[in-house]
Formats: C-alpha cells, structure tokens, sequence
C-alpha cells in the first residue's frame, strides 16, 4: 500500500508542474465510475424497494429495518431481533477467519522457508506460488470442486488406498467453502510474510541462541514480533476478499453455507430482487472491511513509531 | 557459517511448503488431465483424446463460446490500453509531483477498487448505471473493467518509476527537449517494462473478471468467465475443462511473459546505473 507514497530523489521539476493534469484522468475515472456509484449505493440503502428490482426514491429505513427486525407477516407487530441475516454476516467473518488461519498455517512456513533460500532460487520459489493466483478465479473454483465432489478424483484417490472405505462428503458443507476460501486467497498470506521475513536479520536469531533460547522460542519471541506486520498484511489481504466471496461459497457450498456475498447476489440476479436491502447488506459489507482496513492502517503507524 | 544456517532452519517447513504448491497446483493440474479424457462422463477415464478441445470449437455451443471469447479478448485488450494510459500518467503525477496536499487522498483513490469489496464495486456499478440510464452491455462492462484495472496498471508502474533517478530527465531538460520529448524519448523507454507489465496485469485482471461482469452484463451478453459460469451451473461437463485448461495456459503464458521482461528490466536497470 506505501508504493507511491514517499520519494525523495525521485522529484523532477520537469513533471510537477502538470502533476494536476497527470493525475486528472485517474481522478475523473475513478472518482465518477467508483466513488460516486458507491454513495448512490449508500442512497439507495435508504430508499423504498420497487418489485422486480430497481426502487422508488422515497426514504425509507426498512432495509436496515429488515436486516436487523422481524415485524411479522404483515409488518404490524413488536419488533424482534431477526438473526437471519445476522447470521449470515457472523457467519461470514467466521468463515473468513477460519480462511485466514488455514492460510496462516500453511502460508507462514512457506514464506518462512522461501525466504532462508539462495536469493536465486527465492525468485523461482515466488514465481511458483505467485502464477495460481492469476489464474482465473473461477476456474480455480471449478477445479476445486471437481477434485472434492462425492465422485471425484481425491475421494477415488483415497478410496484407492484403503484411507476411506466409503466417499467423503465434503462438497456443500461449511467445510469446501472454507477449502475452497484457502485456496482462492493462499498466496496473498505468502507474499507480504515472505517480504518482512526477507528483512530479517537472523543476527537476532544467533544472539538468542547463544543465550541458550530454544528454536521454538526463538521463532516465537524473536522472529513472530519482528515479522508480524508481514503477517498482518497477510491476514487482512486473505480476511478481507473472504468476507465478500461470492464463487466459493456459491459453487462449493450449499444453501446452509449462505455467505454475504450470495446474499448480496441474490437481491440483484436471484430471486429476492430487493435492490434496497442489497444496497444495505453492500454498505453493512463495506463498513466491516474499512473498520478492518483502518484497524491496518493503525497498527502500521504504531509500528513505525 | 553451518550453524547460521542451523538456526534459520526449522524442521517441517520444506514439507509444508511442498504441500502449500500441490494444494495450490493440485486441481489445476488434475482438471487439466481430464481435459484430455475420451469419455462423455467426468468420472470415468476412456483413455487419451482431443475431442473436447475440437468440441469448443466446432460442437453445439461453439457459437456461445466464440461470441464469449470475442467480448473477453476485445474489452480485455481495450481496458487494458486505457487503464495503462490513465495510470501512467497518475505515476509520474504522484512521484514526480513532488509532495503536495491531497497526495494521501490521491493515492487512496487510486487505490479504492482494489479496497472496495468487488461484489461492493458490482453492486454500486449496476445502481450507478441503472441510475443514469446507461445501457448494459458491453461499453458498461467495459468503463467497469477499466476502473478496475487502473490501480493494478498503477502498481507496477509505480514502482519501475520510483527506481528511476530524475537526473536522466534533467540531463533532456538541459539539452533543450520539451516535456512531451523528455517523456516520449527518455522517461518512457526507461520505463518501459513497467508499462508492459502494469498492462499485462490489467489485461488478466479483466479477462479473469467474473463478479462485477456478472452483474454489469446486461441479457444476452457473455464473456468466457460468465459462459463458464452459466454452464458449470447445470454441472461440470467436460468441454468446460477443455475450455478452463486453454483459459489456465493462456493466463500462465502472459504471467511468465509479464516475469521475464519485468527480470529484463531489472538487468537492464542495473547495468545503467
């Protein structure tokens, strides 16, 4: 997120003063195409829903009404707390957790290990774990879902060797979405713990030895608080797209892995067709991931200091 | 030196990391053998062919995937040139511009569709274009797809621009060139590998787009990830691996492109220095 930010010798009178006219462009693009399509969203949180889609510019609390509130059938008794979508959202930031810490697990060794390599050999070893990412996302769903439905490969695999004696079921459960999240957002956790461990200096290590600390300790109260911003980053680069995944919890879930982003969807393409309420659920989303976002930004600066 | 690397070594992470390149290339590499399967059922393997890679091609939903494959190609190239000119020049603007108020604000909103939740970005997309009356299709996609590749344009170029010294534009200003000139004969060919790479990224990251195209299309409109979609809905068939496995190499191919001129940049870069 720094790139960009500071320079030094890197100012030319030549350029600085069009830099208005240089940044313009990016600005009116943005800022007319993102910014201002998000604060109509933000509007249309507060508007009444037409049927079939679309809203009448009348304001109106029921979307937030209906996020949080049950009123009955027809809308006229006591107000109860509806954990329906609330749910929903608790949910999500639990699957993106577990996602996170799945990634963390797996991806924290990985760079750990990438990093202690020859520098040239480092290259190589990136580039490995940096090609699955661009790969279309949704193929790399579908894939995931081929190899773990009830017939496929992995489950013929163990069957094969004698693991299992009857299929695993692990397609439609909380489980492949959860799978299928760690997989999408893996190397986002590898690459910013590969670049804090990359700077660090293993003289701490060898100190810490030499005062007869223990490896585990070592890596636990040496080199873990040293690389934590890198882990951070991580978290927060795999949290946040989780929290929004839609081709996950779609292709490899059911309809009890509902996550906000099928919810979103489906006031939009499905059957639900209340724009309002899916304005509010997007603006509810968005909130959640700046909190997160500012929460990073946060313990950066502290960091620094 | 032996006991160095005794300590920064730790037991298990070699494995893990092993397992970390086959979870992460293991159902890739398996949809692509079944790509290869002579046989209309996924499950059962019949042997080696290349009837579902003639089967896009010539078979029932050729038309469909051709149609798909023209829209993805033709927004992808477009989205990509504008976005690598919009970000190109904001580059030079943030990190030649010296410091001025508003920088912070600036990158931040450069850098929000990268923030923004994509399924958020869809939403507030189709709202905005329902909003104004703009028509679905694929110039909605389009300006969509743009907005969205500019910061990933803007990352690399960024970055290949700050490693730059301002010295070799000084030495153009000194012998007289204008501010076109400077960029044209000497900031742009320095810069040059950043570019390509900002643009090959742009072109991936809308060519791999399924979110926002999905809810931006408008009826009848397909790009390849949206086709794809569509048709692994009523269950994975076999064509659609065929299909997958091309996308997958194509994808491969311009990463690997986009690693050795950006390797070639850095040599260069380093002899000129």
């Amino acid at each position: 997120m720094a790139a960009g930010t500071g320079s030094g010798s890197t100012v030319s009178a030549i350029f600085s003063p069009v830099r208005l006219w240089l940044l313009l462009p990016s600005w009116i693009v943005i800022g007319f195409f993102l910014l201002v399509p998000v604060l109509l969203m933000l509007t249309y949180s507060f508007l009444t829903k037409e049927f079939r889609g679309g809203v009448i510019w009348e304001f109106s609390l029921a979307s937030y009404d209906q996020f949080l509130f049950d009123r009955g059938l027809f809308g006229d008794e006591a107000p109860v707390v509806k954990w329906t979508y609330i749910n929903i959202f608790i949910r999500s930031i639990l699957q993106a957790i577990g996602a996170t810490i799945f990634c963390l697990l797996i991806g924290f060794p990985t760079a750990y290990f990438i990093a202690t390599r020859p520098i040239q050999s480092r290259t190589i070893w990136l580039f490995l774990i940096t090609v699955p990412y661009w790969v279309n996302l949704l193929i790399r769903t579908v894939s995931m879902k081929f190899l773990i439905r009830d017939s496929g490969p992995l489950n013929e695999l163990l069957l094969y060797i004698g693991l299992i004696d009857a299929p695993l079921h692990v397609i439609n459960t909380n489980f492949a979405v959860q799978l299928g999240l760690f997989y999408s957002y893996l190397p986002f956790m590898v690459l910013p713990i590969y670049a804090s461990v990359e700077r660090y200096n293993f003289t701490f290590s060898e100190v810490a030895s030499d005062l007869y600390a223990s490896k585990v300790t070592i890596l636990w109260e040496v080199i873990l608080p040293v690389v934590k911003p890198g882990i951070i980053a991580g978290s927060i680069l795999v949290f946040v797209p989780s929290l929004g995944a839609f081709l996950a919890p779609d292709l490899l879930g059911g309809a009890k892995t509902f996550m906000i982003g099928s919810l979103i969807e489906d006031q939009f393409k499905g059957n639900a067709g209340n724009w309002p309420f899916g304005a509010a659920a997007s603006m509810i989303l968005l909130s959640l991931v700046l909190v997160v976002l500012m929460f990073y930004v946060r313990a950066q600066n502290k960091d620094q200091t | 030196m032996d006991r160095t690397f005794d300590i920064k070594h730790y037991r298990g992470f070699f494995s893990i990391t092993c397992l970390c390149l086959v979870i992460l290339y293991g159902p890739l590499i398996i949809v692509m053998i079944y790509s290869f399967n002579d046989s209309v059922s996924i499950t059962n393997w019949g042997g080696i062919s290349l009837r579902w890679y003639v089967e896009i091609f010539t078979g029932l939903e050729s038309a469909k995937f051709k149609a798909a494959a023209w829209n993805s190609f033709s927004i992808a190239i477009m989205a990509a040139i504008v976005s690598t000119v919009i970000a190109t020049a904001a580059a030079i603007g943030m990190i030649r511009g010296g410091n001025f108020k508003g920088k912070f604000a600036s990158f931040a909103l450069i850098s929000l569709p990268i923030m923004v939740p994509e399924i958020v970005t869809a939403v507030a997309t189709l709202i905005f274009f329902s909003t104004i009356g703009f028509k679905l299709g694929t110039l909605s996609i389009l300006v969509a797809h743009t907005v969205f590749c500019i910061p990933f344009a803007y990352l690399p170029i960024s970055a290949r621009l700050q490693g730059i010294d301002a010295s070799y534009e000084e030495a153009a200003q000194d012998l007289f060139a204008n501010r076109w000139k400077t960029f044209r004969y000497v900031l742009m060919p320095i810069m040059w590998p950043g570019i390509v790479a900002g643009f090959l990224l742009a072109f991936i990251i809308s060519l791999d787009d399924f979110i926002i195209t999905n809810f931006i299309k408008g009826a009848g409109i397909e790009t390849l990830p949206t086709a794809i979609f569509g048709s692994v809905k009523q269950g994975i068939k076999p064509n659609i691996m065929a299909l997958s496995t091309l996308l997958l190499l194509f994808s491969i191919a311009l990463v690997t492109l986009s690693y050795f001129i950006g390797k070639r940049g850095e040599a260069n870069q380093n002899t000129q220095q």
